[in-house]
């Protein structure tokens, strides 16, 4: 046993010690389960831990590494969002409608983690089926931010970012329909990324909003996001929406361009109107500094303000369309009733959460005759513009730097019982899912009271890597350590 | 805009959905400031612009038209509130012709 601080462990530091012997995958895995025992019931990121599955998976990891067997996560803690699917675990959603839903396979991103090695340590909380910015529409438990226990993780990934947060594994995969990677890690002071639509395969994640739904991936640093960018990125025949492209060595791009100069814009639009005023004074300090090896200048994508209403008609008439498979007749939650309909209606009722409800009325009006022109087509529309915003961007410069959030991380309830002002809290992350952009969240800095302030690049279609070069970039130059006051008791 | 308690039981139907008044109220006046605030759309004009509906310009890739056999059944069949051998036993959900 050597001597080293569990804090400072990153995936990639923690495979270099696993190959050099000085540390088991067991230790690894006693230690995130040792972390999760101490502060989880604090901080409630997990719905579930797989202690005994992950001890066993540890040690056939060790027997593994053992025989010299080289596998690109052999014996990493990790933890997954409860909206993707590890076959023989529970998927809830955080829904009640989905209880007792065990996996019957994996999703492909499992999969791909498996055949890598990794172990998983359990699966994280999320607002129910992935709506809403702050873990509170959980039908279970809200977690808290291990930042400040009187605050939100963000959500809905917000079970993953808090705890890569506090150390409970060491890396996470989340999805991300309108901020629900960025916004959560921009809380938590982690880094997390979507994706590119398409890069990811999403079969085996539960549907939401299928036009903007993506997974991606929350880690302690630029290099393990990547890292696990590259293991779960590629071509899927089972997702007809992913893409057949090329993927290129991320984490080789972003060692070999650690130095490039790009060109970067800021969209005005994104440092007008109630922007918390430390936050932004954070983020302009990290961008004077960036313009010793950048060309930046201001740009302007017009149509920001409207992404938030369009993002509110979109993605709840998909929601309707998805969710209507709970309807309790072949699995899932249901209300036994003599009529029909109202068995349809009360495992429905009982089932969802209020949040969920909201959202599926919300699309059913916006697709039902006599308003489908005025809401759902004229949404699709201003989506156009909103993309057609970012294309023109894109022709005169490499990247976009933008805040995460309007604000640092809001109080437990404050915002909760005011959708609008829920939804409005997404206004900087919403546009890119709309365009389908890839787009990652990188901590940069502490208010006075101790929260975490983040960053947000945004780049072109399949561009994820110069996303990530200019995160790590921008990781390099603010050089700090994110740990929350919770750990260090 | 005001939404209608009528309107919030209409839309409650189509979604399969179940409110009492209370919640029906509540509800009712959630969707209206909402869709209050979607009025912001309206200001666009939007009669030249095509609808986008799906971002990336990538075409839906053809595979080979295989069986592949499903190895999962046993699994998914766990999930059924009951069952008859293979078959999952449901509540009647079709009128007899």
């Amino acid at each position: 046993m050597t001597t080293f601080d569990f804090k400072d462990l990153t995936i990639l530091s923690a495979l270099k010690l696993l190959k050099e012997k000085k540390i088991s995958s067991r230790e690894l895995v006693e230690e995130s389960l040792k972390q999760i025992k101490k502060i989880d019931p604090l901080v409630k990121a997990f719905l579930y831990v797989e202690e005994e599955r992950a001890l066993e998976a540890a040690s056939k990891a060790d027997e593994l590494i053992q025989k010299g067997e080289e596998k690109k996560l052999l014996g990493i803690p990790i933890s997954i969002k409860d909206n993707i699917c590890i076959k023989g675990l529970a998927t809830t959603c955080a829904s009640k409608i989905l209880q007792n839903f065990i996996s019957p396979y994996d999703a492909t991103v499992i999969e791909k983690l498996k055949a890598e090695g990794a172990v998983f340590i359990g699966k994280t909380n999320l607002d129910e089926f992935a709506m809403g910015s702050s873990t509170e529409n959980s039908a279970f438990f809200p977690t808290h931010n291990p930042w400040d226990l009187e605050r939100v993780p963000g959500g809905s990934s917000g079970g993953s970012a808090a705890a890569v947060a506090s150390r409970m594994g060491l890396g996470s995969l989340g999805s991300d329909t309108g901020g629900s990677i960025r916004q959560p890690a921009a809380f938590c002071g982690v880094v997390g990324m979507k994706p590119t639509y398409g890069l990811v395969s999403r079969f085996g994640l539960v549907a939401f909003a299928s036009s903007l739904d993506q997974i991606g991936p929350f880690g302690l640093t630029v290099e393990d996001t990547a890292y696990l960018l590259q293991i779960i990125a590629g071509y899927d025949p089972k997702d007809s929406t992913s893409a057949p492209v090329d993927i290129p060595d991320f984490l080789k791009f972003i060692k070999e361009n650690e130095k490039t100069s790009y060109k970067i814009g800021l969209p005005k639009e994104y440092f007008e109107g109630e922007i918390d005023a430390e936050m932004t004074k954070i983020i302009l300090e990290i961008i004077e500094k960036l313009k010793s090896r950048h060309h930046i200048k201001e740009i302007s994508l017009p149509h920001t303000e409207y992404a938030v209403a369009t993002y509110y008609i979109i993605a709840p008439s998909e929601a309707f369309s998805n969710l209507a498979r709970y309807d309790g007749v072949k699995y899932g939650f249901r209300v036994d009733t003599k009529n029909l309909i109202e068995m349809y209606k009360k495992s429905r009722a009982l089932g969802f959460g209020k949040e969920v409800k909201r959202r599926i009325m919300l699309g059913a009006y916006s697709l039902s005759a006599g308003y489908y022109d005025a809401y759902y087509l004229k949404a699709s529309k201003v989506r156009t513009l909103i993309l057609q915003d970012f294309l023109e961007a894109f022709k005169e410069v490499d990247l976009i730097l933008a805040p995460v959030t309007p604000t640092p991380p809001f109080k437990i309830g404050e915002k909760i019982f005011d959708p609008l002002q829920m939804y409005l809290s997404d206004i900087f992350t919403i546009p890119v899912n709309l365009a389908g952009l890839p787009g990652i969240s990188v901590p940069i800095g502490l208010t006075s009271n101790n929260l975490p302030v983040a960053i947000q690049v945004i780049g072109p279609h399949f561009k994820d890597e110069h996303v990530l070069s200019l995160a790590y970039q921008i990781e390099k130059e603010v050089n700090m350590k994110f740990i929350p006051p919770i750990l260090k008791n | 805009m005001a939404i209608s308690l009528e309107e919030v039981y209409k839309i409650a139907h189509l979604c399969r959905l179940d409110f009492n008044e209370e919640e029906a109220k509540v509800i009712a006046e959630e969707l209206s400031r909402i869709l209050d605030y979607f009025k912001k759309l309206q200001t666009l004009d939007t009669e030249e612009i095509n609808p986008t509906f799906h971002t990336l310009k990538v075409k839906t890739p053809f595979r080979e038209d295989e069986v592949k056999e499903f190895p999962y059944i046993k699994d998914i069949l766990k999930n059924a509130p009951k069952l008859y051998e293979r078959m999952i036993v449901v509540p009647k959900i079709v009128k007899a012709p």
